[in-house]
């Protein structure tokens, strides 16, 4: 076969995104063009690309979470808490590289946090995550002062959101490179199968040797990373730290996103590129809705409905009902063949 | 070991008494029935969706819709009761019907497509919000004079303090609650699910119905839920209620129920619900301390909570151990 496995292996995936996308082109006949203004790719495609980071970023984090059969309720309130930081930090007049390895020193504190009470307590994730959830937003309040920090006069943060490098926004480029780091180092080494392994089975994979504590404490430390940089893109983004508001419910946006990329909420499977696919479909069809002139709340019940057409394809019972079919196809090929086999 | 089932409940009331015996001596004010009134009347329809979210959590399963359907329920009542001459009661009656019909929905998917009932409740919480935007996006307020009645409806208590008319539904479903899990068929079938579904399944528990029941009810409770906090605020609002499920969760959590299912205590839960409550009123009393330290407190008190269930889990298993070592080895001294 010609196509490669992994555009084949995703083609649901792609067969959306272009209609979403040809949908897009018909509400708004301009949405493909691309200009150069300022040395900047301009256009709706890109602006897709430049909005989706942060769900995106989310995204990658999330995979390899529910690969192990786990889940990161946090995530929103850990770029809550990373924005407040980055905020008070650059506003007590430290250096931009100071600044975001703070900002992602605090990231991945929350992440270890998080991954020591899944892997060293045995909490269950939803619980271990939601305690973080709920009271990281009180964090992010306590280091703001409940108020929202602007850093209007730090162009050197605001660029991490707005700016350009090689004519694409910035968030493009970070979200883009952290892809492709993760899926470098997740499937050119053993990492993604053992994160497989702990997903379909924990306590087989830790009798047959891998180290399963250490692999979900680094699986949820990389979440809580992706969760960093999204929360320091959105800050510098709107030029400011919202500890309400920062974040709010992209955990649930990262979780849809992963689901219609592809990877099983019951763990020991997952695909980053469909991860990403499927934060692009939310971010296009958030885009075409905005664009329609739909009020944005329509959002809300078409992604319920996204769900639930994934829960009934995903479902044990449907697969099974799929691989019934299946089988009987191929029986009924295979009793002809032998029939034709017979008749010669 | 018969008394470990009741120590996460013994442990809740113990941090109750201590927070309560705090505050009493930091604001002596505190110790009034006027206090205790605002207090149950502010939490009521906390309370009400909590009881619900019990019994899902008993049963091993998690309901995140719960905030979305209080929300539409206030949104349906208030634009209903604008656009029509329905009677307030013929309203609720047909909210409740709708909210507990959606959780009844909710469950028959997690059953029957044996989906995580995190990810079905996660769709249900975005359609219930999607519909009530859909409704109106503006804060409706509700004029009916019914309104005013019910809400005039209290008992004074001893020391001038008010039991409203909202904070005596909540009692009553707590009170209903405690009855339904302890002393009845179906609240046997919920700990036997929350406990080990294969098991259950094995010992006859009618696994289709005990599930659906069980969202049934955390809608209809929702919806009941979402009539009271329309009868305390007095309008309907599409964005009202965020973030309630979280509030129920650790309101159960901090209750004593174990999140795993099979453990726990409606009576739990109204303890959860009292220790939130008391830490909103000190910080109300204190008033330079910001409202978001309520959520940093409640984070904490999850993670003890969580850690303590998980400490006694652990004790639990290593004197299981212990008590098998012990046996063998009578069996090889006497052999």
């Amino acid at each position: 076969m010609a196509v490669p496995t992994i555009i084949r292996e995703r083609t649901p995936q792609l067969i959306v995104l272009a209609v979403i996308l040809a949908l897009n082109a018909i509400i708004s006949p301009g949405f493909f063009s691309i200009e150069i203004q300022n040395d900047r790719l301009y256009g709706s495609l890109i602006d897709v690309l430049n909005r989706g980071a942060p769900v995106t970023l989310l995204a990658i984090g999330m995979t390899l979470v529910i690969a192990t059969k786990g889940i990161d309720l946090s995530v929103g309130a850990v770029m809550a808490i990373v924005g407040a930081v980055a905020a008070s930090l650059i506003t007590s007049g430290y250096s931009l590289p100071a600044t975001l390895a703070g900002a992602l020193f605090v990231g991945l504190a929350c992440g270890i946090w998080n991954g020591a009470l899944v892997a060293l307590l045995d909490i269950q994730p939803i619980i271990a995550t939601l305690i973080l959830m709920v009271a990281g937003r009180g964090i992010a309040q306590l280091i703001t002062e409940g108020v929202i920090l602007t850093f209007n006069d730090k162009p050197e943060l605001i660029f991490v959101g707005s700016g350009s490098f090689l004519s694409l926004p910035m968030p493009v480029i970070i979200w883009v490179v952290v892809a492709i780091l993760a899926i470098l180092v997740v499937r050119r080494s053993a990492l993604g199968l053992l994160i497989e392994a702990i997903g379909v089975n924990r306590r087989a994979s830790t009798l047959s040797g891998v180290n399963s504590r250490v692999i979900l404490l680094a699986v949820y430390a990389v979440s809580g990373l992706c969760a960093a940089t999204a929360g320091v893109i959105a800050a510098a983004d709107i030029k400011g730290a919202d500890a309400n508001n920062a974040g709010l419910w992209l955990e649930m946006d990262a979780i849809l996103a992963v689901v219609i990329g592809g990877t099983s909420l019951l763990g020991g499977r997952f695909s980053l590129v469909g991860s990403l696919m499927g934060a692009m479909i939310i971010q296009s069809l958030n885009t075409g809705i905005l664009m329609a002139g739909f009020p944005p709340e329509f959002n809300l019940i078409i992604k319920a409905a996204i769900i639930l057409i994934i829960l009934i394809v995903q479902s044990p019972a449907s697969q099974a009902a799929m691989a019934n079919f299946r089988a009987n196809r191929q029986t009924v090929a295979i009793k002809t063949e032998s029939r034709e086999h017979a008749a010669r | 070991m018969k008394n470990s089932k009741y120590l996460p409940l013994l442990a809740t009331f113990v941090v109750f008494v201590l927070g309560y015996v705090i505050c009493i001596s930091v604001f002596p004010n505190m110790l009034s029935t006027r206090v205790a009134g605002n207090l149950l009347t502010d939490n009521a329809f906390l309370g009400i969706t909590a009881v619900g979210m019990t019994f899902v959590i008993l049963s091993g399963g998690i309901d995140l819709s719960v905030g979305s359907v209080i929300a539409f329920t206030g949104v349906f009542l208030s634009v209903i009761l604008r656009d029509t001459s329905i009677h307030p009661l013929a309203a609720f009656a047909i909210v409740l019907v709708l909210t507990t019909a959606f959780g009844a929905a909710m469950g028959g998917v997690i059953f029957f497509l044996d989906m995580p009932p995190f990810i079905v409740t996660l769709a249900g919480m975005f359609l219930a919000r999607g519909i009530s935007y859909l409704l109106t996006t503006e804060s409706v307020p509700i004029t009916h004079p019914f309104y005013s009645t019910l809400q005039e409806i209290y008992i004074r208590m001893p020391g001038g303090g008010r039991l409203t008319l909202i904070a005596m539904i909540m009692l009553a479903v707590f009170a209903l609650g405690i009855i339904l899990a302890q002393r009845t068929r179906f609240g046997t079938y919920v700990y036997a699910l929350g406990g080990n579904l294969t098991s259950a399944q094995l010992m006859g528990v009618p696994v289709a119905k005990t599930t659906i029941g069980i969202y049934a009810l955390s809608g209809f409770l929702a919806g009941l839920s979402g009539i009271v906090f329309s009868l305390y605020t007095s309008a309907g609002y599409s964005l009202a209620a965020v973030g309630v499920e979280l509030d129920a969760i650790a309101a159960v959590v901090i209750g004593g129920t174990l999140l795993t299912g099979g453990y726990g205590f409606v009576a739990g839960t109204f303890l959860g619900i009292c220790i939130q409550g008391l830490i909103q009123t000190y910080i109300v009393f204190d008033g330079t301390l910001s409202s978001w330290w309520t959520k940093i407190v409640i984070g904490l008190l999850l993670f003890g909570f969580i850690a303590l269930q998980r400490g006694l889990m652990w004790m639990s298993e290593r004197s299981a151990r212990n008590m098998r070592h012990a046996s063998a080895a009578a069996q090889a001294s006497g052999a």
